[in-house]
């Protein structure tokens, strides 16, 4: 890794020289002439650079992205049989300690002979690898570059050819959005799979119990292994309720209030003051959530004589309402604020109040994109992870009561997937299809939502 | 009011009619307003009870009780053979003499317990300290020297008023032996709060009262630094092609779906990416801020992108016009004229953007970077923490000073995105124009 910065400031100079060259030479075929040339002596430099630039950088990328994998495999189709055949889980041990005894780092158990040879074989493979990179990096630039350099002529279209490539550049930035897309669906996709290859997809959805901890033998007691999630949705579902609850409420009557009564005063001040709710840290409502909210809704309940959980639904719903709040007004402000003026003048006009006028006016004008905040903010409040994974139990519980302790979607990909991991039991791989469950949700609310603010905002346009 | 002449008697004027209504009419507007200012006060409540409960719970820990010990530094203990090289020096018992010393100051002190509890005053760190100031000074081996030595988090809590000593003995972390030897000290000025420089030049450390930021921050640095040098470009050059060049076809469409679904995308599922991509097809080293950077890139474009092509928009089609009426091709317009013209509002937007990067966690949860790591990484490919997560990893730990240091990392948390929201407001309304 150490010797890429050195290569990228090797590429850098080159890059440097190429533009100063392909300058120089725009300037000397046209005899010092810029007026006969087609584009400016610049771009012919330009043109240049990118050509000794590009085609490196591209090989570099993909060198660095795939050496590791690479050599990995081959490696391990270096070593014994035995060793190979054993399962993937044990074979990644295997791996691990040979990449450690490569970094010079402390491995499990002693080192045998096998080991130490194919930490050889790593470690040679990997200065092979780097010095090839080096030689083909430098060797490809300068190709490139002098194919760049030699195609400079008077009536050479380096302007145009700069553009097309920079155009180039830009759509490769564009679909990185399309690239993370298809990264999100195909990893999850992929390893839900797997996993409903070992758990059928209808246990998984309908199930009653959930319960992902695998015997490691067969007499052990409570870990039956079982992968049903309607737990999950239930709780995921009751947390999401109870946050709404407090989120809509509020949300949307300071939304009215501050679009329609509040001087512009008070509404400069109150709206920045209620959108900081939406910049903090999840993690913050989290400890919030479970340091303050919880302690203090277990003691007035036990002050009322209620058995409450200490990590009840009711604390986590709370915390996570409160940090909905500005989503929903600041969403609906917007709406509100898109009904026309005339609306609320011909209803003033009629002698309506102004309470009148918001709820049998601005309201049904407003409602479709009210409803698409609301759904927007249920989706946000799905997928939100940090409070519920502080403030919400770890243990399934079907149950309605907001007084218990529940388990969410998010917390359950936490847990299974914090710490160490096998790749293949269905533990681990039970999180990608409860990612998968998450993503699917989030973007069907996600779709509605936006196709009901859409269908409205055309009405008054 | 759809139905008049029903309830009123015969004759009456509309205007009695009205007027008869106007009581009701008016008290249920009065009831509406006063609804509408609770909740804009119970939002702000929520708000001000979240922060003051934060930094009630917290401000104490930008303080920690020192405790001042006499240690007597005999060279046949440090270094019997007088060589005085780093080495020997390094590898000395300091902690027995930390302990001689705390026997010195209470001899009657005996039997195995006792001594145990007496040792635990003083904080695991203080042997590395006098250990630092030995080898940056052998010259004082043979003194006796006197120095400020971090006290153990029990003595913390006490001094700072968290346990309660009137408490019964069975109810309290501090026995009452203990008790009488924390007063004793009081007493001879041996305990003192002082301001707690550990907590931001330390990393991670399972004794709260050793345990710092600084590991999570540099961590959170290098991640950023990352997302920073990865998200702006492509978000900025993103944005420019759909709002400049893109021609309006299937595939845009596309583009602009997917933009607008990433920015809806739990971040939970970014981590999920990150591990399934980055780490198991790609092997990128686990718990790296690279990885973090990566993902973060990926959850922050979209922010990016909506906020820089919001600028684009905003730049006025004349100057477009203007570049192209004078012979600048469209590349040459967007490059020299457009995008500087709406570099401010892509900044903000990037901020913004690094922000709800620097508050994140849960993606980072998934890809590895949530190890107990006490060494302050170096680069991007050590393995670190970030500072959410280190807020989560202490809001985990049972010990009560680990809830003031929570607190604290916090505060230290929200006034870092507090400085990025000013820097956003200030840019915006420095560079903001009225075309």
């Amino acid at each position: 890794m150490t010797q890429t910065p050195i290569l990228l400031v090797l590429l850098l100079a080159l890059t440097s020289a190429a533009y100063y060259f392909g300058c120089k030479r725009a300037f000397r075929v046209a005899d010092g002439k810029i007026r006969k040339l087609h584009s400016l002596p610049g771009y012919y430099g330009l043109y240049v650079a990118l050509w000794a630039a590009l085609p490196a950088l591209l090989i570099l990328c993909a060198w660095l992205l795939f050496q590791g994998s690479i050599i990995t495999r081959m490696v391990v189709s270096s070593l014994p049989d035995a060793i190979q055949q054993l399962g993937p889980d044990r074979l990644n041990l295997v791996v691990n300690d040979i990449r450690n005894l490569v970094s010079g780092n402390i491995v499990s158990g002693e080192p045998d002979a096998i080991m130490l040879a194919a930490a050889d074989y790593y470690r040679g493979l990997l200065s092979v690898s780097r010095n090839m990179l080096f030689a083909i990096v430098l060797v490809v630039a300068g190709l490139s570059g002098w194919y760049g350099y030699s195609k400079i002529r008077v009536q050479h279209r380096a302007r145009n050819g700069v553009e097309s490539i920079i155009n180039w550049l830009l759509v490769a930035c564009s679909t990185v959005a399309i690239l993370t897309t298809v990264g999100i669906v195909l990893s999850v996709l992929f390893e839900s799979i797997r996993f409903f290859q070992s758990v059928p997809i209808t246990e998984f959805l309908f199930g009653l119990e959930w319960s992902p901890q695998i015997a490691l033998r067969a007499d052990q007691a409570g870990s039956s292994g079982a992968f049903g999630a309607v737990p999950l949705f239930a709780g995921t579902l009751l947390i999401t309720f109870i946050a709404m609850t407090v989120a809509v409420p509020i949300g949307l009557m300071s939304a009215l209030y501050l679009a329609e009564y509040a001087s512009a005063r008070v509404r400069a001040i109150a709206k920045p003051l209620l959108e900081v709710l939406a910049g903090i840290p999840t993690v913050v409502y989290g400890f919030f959530a479970a340091l303050t909210v919880a302690p203090f809704i277990r003691e007035s309940g036990g002050f009322l004589g209620l058995d409450v959980a200490s990590e009840s639904a009711l604390a986590a719903g709370l915390v996570m309402g409160m940090m909905i709040i500005p989503f929903v007004s600041s969403l609906s402000d917007d709406v509100i604020n898109a009904v026309p003026q005339s609306l609320r003048e011909g209803a003033y006009g009629m002698g309506a109040t102004s309470s009148e006028t918001i709820r049998r006016v601005i309201l049904p004008a407003a409602l479709p994109g009210i409803v698409g905040a609301i759904l927007l903010a249920v989706s946000r409040a799905i997928g939100e992870t940090m409070i519920v994974v502080m403030a919400a139990g770890l243990a399934s519980n079907l149950t309605a009561n907001p007084l218990e302790a529940v388990t969410t979607v998010t917390v359950q990909i936490v847990t299974l997937l914090v710490g160490d991991q096998e790749f293949d039991s269905p533990k681990t791989l039970a999180a990608f299809a409860l990612g998968l469950v998450l993503f699917v949700v989030t973007l069907a609310l996600n779709f509605v939502a936006l196709y009901i603010v859409r269908k409205y905002r055309e009405q008054y346009d | 009011m759809t139905n008049p002449g029903k309830a009123l008697p015969e004759g009456a004027t509309s205007f009695a009619r009205i007027q008869a209504g106007m009581a009701k009419r008016r008290a249920a507007e009065r009831r509406f307003k006063m609804l509408g200012r609770l909740a804009v006060s119970v939002g702000l409540l929520f708000l001000s009870v979240l922060l003051i409960s934060i930094v009630s719970k917290g401000y104490t820990a930008f303080w920690q009780t020192q405790m001042r010990i006499d240690v007597v530094l005999a060279a046949e203990d440090i270094d019997p053979e007088g060589t005085r090289n780093a080495e020997t020096l390094r590898k000395a018992d300091y902690s027995s003499l930390i302990k001689q010393s705390m026997r010195d100051m209470f001899p009657e002190v005996s039997g195995r317990r006792d001594k145990f509890a007496l040792y635990g005053l003083v904080s695991n760190g203080a042997a590395f300290d006098l250990r630092d100031k030995v080898m940056a000074d052998p010259s004082l081996i043979g003194t006796k020297v006197s120095l400020w030595v971090p006290a153990d988090d029990d003595v913390d809590m006490l001094m700072k008023g968290h346990i309660d000593r009137n408490a019964a003995e069975d109810d309290r972390r501090i026995k009452d032996n203990v008790l009488g030897w924390i007063n004793q000290l009081e007493a001879e000025d041996r305990l003192e709060l002082r301001f707690n420089i550990d907590f931001f030049t330390k990393g991670d450390s399972r004794d709260p009262e050793l345990a710092g930021i600084r590991g999570a921050l540099m961590g959170t640095i290098f991640t950023l630094i990352v997302t920073l040098s990865l998200s702006f470009p492509l978000g900025v050059a993103a944005a420019v092609y759909l709002e400049e060049f893109a021609p309006k076809n299937k595939w845009t469409d596309l583009i602009e779906v997917n933009i607008n679904n990433l920015a809806a995308v739990p971040s939970i599922v970014f981590g999920l990416l990150g591990l399934a991509v980055f780490i198991n097809v790609f092997g990128l080293p686990r718990s790296a801020p690279l990885l973090g950077g990566l993902v973060l890139t990926l959850m922050t474009l979209p922010t990016i992108i909506i906020a820089s092509r919001a600028a684009l928009k905003s730049v006025p089609p004349s100057i477009r016009d203007a570049a192209l009426g004078i012979g600048a091709s469209p590349m040459q317009a967007t490059l020299y004229h457009v995008i500087p013209l709406a570099l401010p509002g892509m900044l903000t937007g990037t901020i913004i953007g690094m922000a709800q990067a620097l508050g994140e966690t849960a993606p980072l949860l998934m890809i590895g970077m949530v190890a107990f790591i006490a060494d302050v990484p170096q680069g991007v490919f050590d393995p670190s923490t970030a500072l959410p997560v280190q807020i989560y990893l202490w809001a985990d730990s049972p010990e009560r000073a680990y809830v003031e240091r929570t607190s604290a990392a916090i505060m230290v948390l929200l006034g870092f995105l507090a400085l990025m929201n000013l820097v956003a407001v200030l840019l915006r309304k420095r560079f903001e124009r009225r075309w």
